[in-house]
């Protein structure tokens, strides 16, 4: 068990909401080693955010633990980089200025500090954009930005919310194609939250699906499909359809509690 | 580049359009004016026609000597020399003067009230008793206090700054987005550097506007105050020229405040431009 590099170990959240118990998270289990690229999916409302909050130290368990090396997870901090969907740069702050925050706060010498973003800029394809703020970048650009900020940390772990939903369809492709390669140089664990079944089969080691409230893990699998995947592939739309069958189910419970909440009101 | 330059002259011409299209209600109103003065419809005592006006306004802003290299004074010295001039100088440096005051007080304060709920339960209630009470209300307290001259002026300009700078400073700490937070302490931000670098910059636009509205508020409070307690100043300036039915001179010292209130309110203008360049409501 300490073999592995995250653990969760049997972990549940229960928060209030408009005086009903939810119970977000329900003893979850999972072990994930050094550098798997694993997928968490559902429907909204499954708990994979909540779950990935809880391994970014925002909002620990409210019963078991998230273990890190064997370290129990109690706050947020820079070894685990987090990417989120809002993309959340500082829009004060330059481009090179937000890749560097985390290495100033580490107090890295400045010459130190101006290499690690120089590698960064270029790495990322950022170089041109380094003295613009933020609101002047396209979304693909922003979430560039906000991956090198996380990669600058040099961050074993890697989380990512949902970073790429919010962008269109070929900008995704563009950057999810980044991102395996990055994973492929650098060597991170990643646990990426999505709830796009072709996402997840396109980037994972490891999908898990999780079900609607409660949130439990539904199904457990890796994928066995050699990497440089193509989305039209046979194998791959099996997988597909097979995955999509599972998250379906979770969707109309989804949807049956939601009429039944508006039936409440 | 021909094109950038097509888009140049464009853009000129355009402004050009546009001043030439606001300028044509003030000269309608001002012709107007004149009109009704120079057909006698009125009283020159009650209203003088904008030609008086401007003469008044002019041997108004000139110096009121003439020029004499012999009584050892400075050419630049002389040029300003001019009552306006004086008066002007006065009225700013009260408003400077009270506005640091006013919101150096404010600032340390709003920032401490946003992020320290204890603090903002404690000074909260007073701050809402206080607040509504507009500062002409202390005109009374502040002679009894400060005398006369310069220190009861400055006084109730501080105060008049004070009230908007601390509100949208709360309100601007409250009001910062939790995901930049969340960003922030997971790269590793706690403590000082977090409110340095990313409160106190995410609540900069608020801060901003409350400084706006405090400047406007302050030159407001400085025209009324030197109606009470000082004898010189724009707002001194034209109480006097009341006394003696000199109407000209006050519709020239009333022109006058609006020059400078608008001449400060497009400097904030540009210095909002510079310290928001990162803003999304700014882009153009």
């Amino acid at each position: 068990m300490s073999a592995s590099h995250i653990v969760v170990d049997h972990a549940s959240k229960v928060f209030q909401s408009g005086g009903r118990e939810v119970v977000a998270l329900k003893d979850i289990a999972l072990e994930i080693p050094q550098g798997q690229f694993v997928c968490l999916l559902g429907p909204s409302g499954c708990g994979k955010s909540t779950l990935l909050n809880a391994i970014a130290g925002f909002a620990p368990p409210s019963s078991g633990q998230i273990l890190v090396d064997g370290a129990a997870v109690t706050a947020p901090g820079p070894e685990r980089g987090m990417v989120f969907q809002e993309y959340a740069l500082f829009p004060w702050m330059t481009v090179a200025e937000n890749i560097a925050f985390g290495l100033q706060i580490k107090g890295l010498p400045k010459a130190q500090i101006a290499q690690v973003v120089d590698k960064l800029l270029a790495m990322l394809s950022l170089s041109d954009f380094r003295a613009r703020y933020p609101k002047d970048l396209s979304g693909g650009m922003r979430q560039r930005v906000a991956i090198a900020r996380v990669l600058a940390l040099d961050s074993p772990i890697m989380l990512m919310d949902e970073p790429f939903g919010a962008l269109d369809a070929l900008t995704r492709r563009n950057l999810q194609d980044e991102l395996l390669r990055l994973w492929a140089e650098l060597k991170k664990t990643i646990i990426f939250v999505t709830h796009s079944i072709e996402e997840a089969i396109y980037l994972a080691d490891r999908i898990v699906v999780m079900t609607y409230r409660p949130g439990t893990v539904k199904r457990d699998l890796m994928v066995a499909l050699p990497r440089g995947r193509d989305p039209a592939a046979l194998e791959f739309n099996a997988l597909k359809r097979e995955l999509g069958q599972l998250v379906m189910e979770e969707q109309q419970r989804h949807h049956s509690d939601e009429l039944r909440m508006a039936a409440v009101d | 580049m021909a094109n950038a330059n097509g888009q140049g002259r464009a853009k000129w011409r355009g402004q050009l359009r546009d001043t030439a299209v606001g300028l044509v209600v003030p000269v309608l109103v001002i012709a107007l004016w004149q009109a009704v003065a120079m057909l006698g419809w009125v009283n020159p005592q009650v209203l003088p026609s904008p030609l008086a006006v401007l003469e008044k306004w002019i041997a108004y802003l000139l110096p009121q000597q003439p020029y004499d290299a012999a009584a050892g004074m400075s050419w630049l010295a002389w040029a300003v020399s001019g009552e306006l001039i004086t008066d002007a100088i006065g009225s700013l440096y009260r408003v400077l003067a009270g506005f640091v005051i006013g919101a150096g007080l404010a600032l340390p304060m709003g920032l401490a009230m946003g992020a320290q709920p204890r603090v903002y339960a404690w000074l909260n209630p007073l701050v809402q008793l206080l607040r509504p009470i507009p500062p002409i209300a202390y005109i009374p307290l502040s002679i009894l206090w400060f005398g006369l001259g310069n220190p009861p002026a400055i006084f109730l300009i501080a105060l008049g700054a004070f009230f908007p700078v601390l509100m949208n400073t709360i309100a601007g700490v409250r009001q910062v987005d939790g995901i930049y937070l969340r960003a922030a302490r997971n790269l590793g931000a706690s403590g000082g550097t977090l409110f340095l670098r990313v409160i106190l910059p995410a609540a900069v636009p608020y801060i901003l506007s409350g400084v706006r509205i405090g400047i406007g508020t302050a030159f407001i409070v400085v025209i009324v105050s030197e109606m009470i307690a000082v004898n010189n100043g724009l707002g001194f300036r034209i109480l006097e020229a009341r006394e003696y039915f000199w109407s000209d001179k006050i519709i020239a010292g009333m022109i006058s405040i609006g020059l400078i209130g608008l001449a400060i309110d497009v400097g904030m203008n540009k210095l909002n431009n510079y310290l928001l360049r990162w803003h999304r409501g700014l882009e153009n």
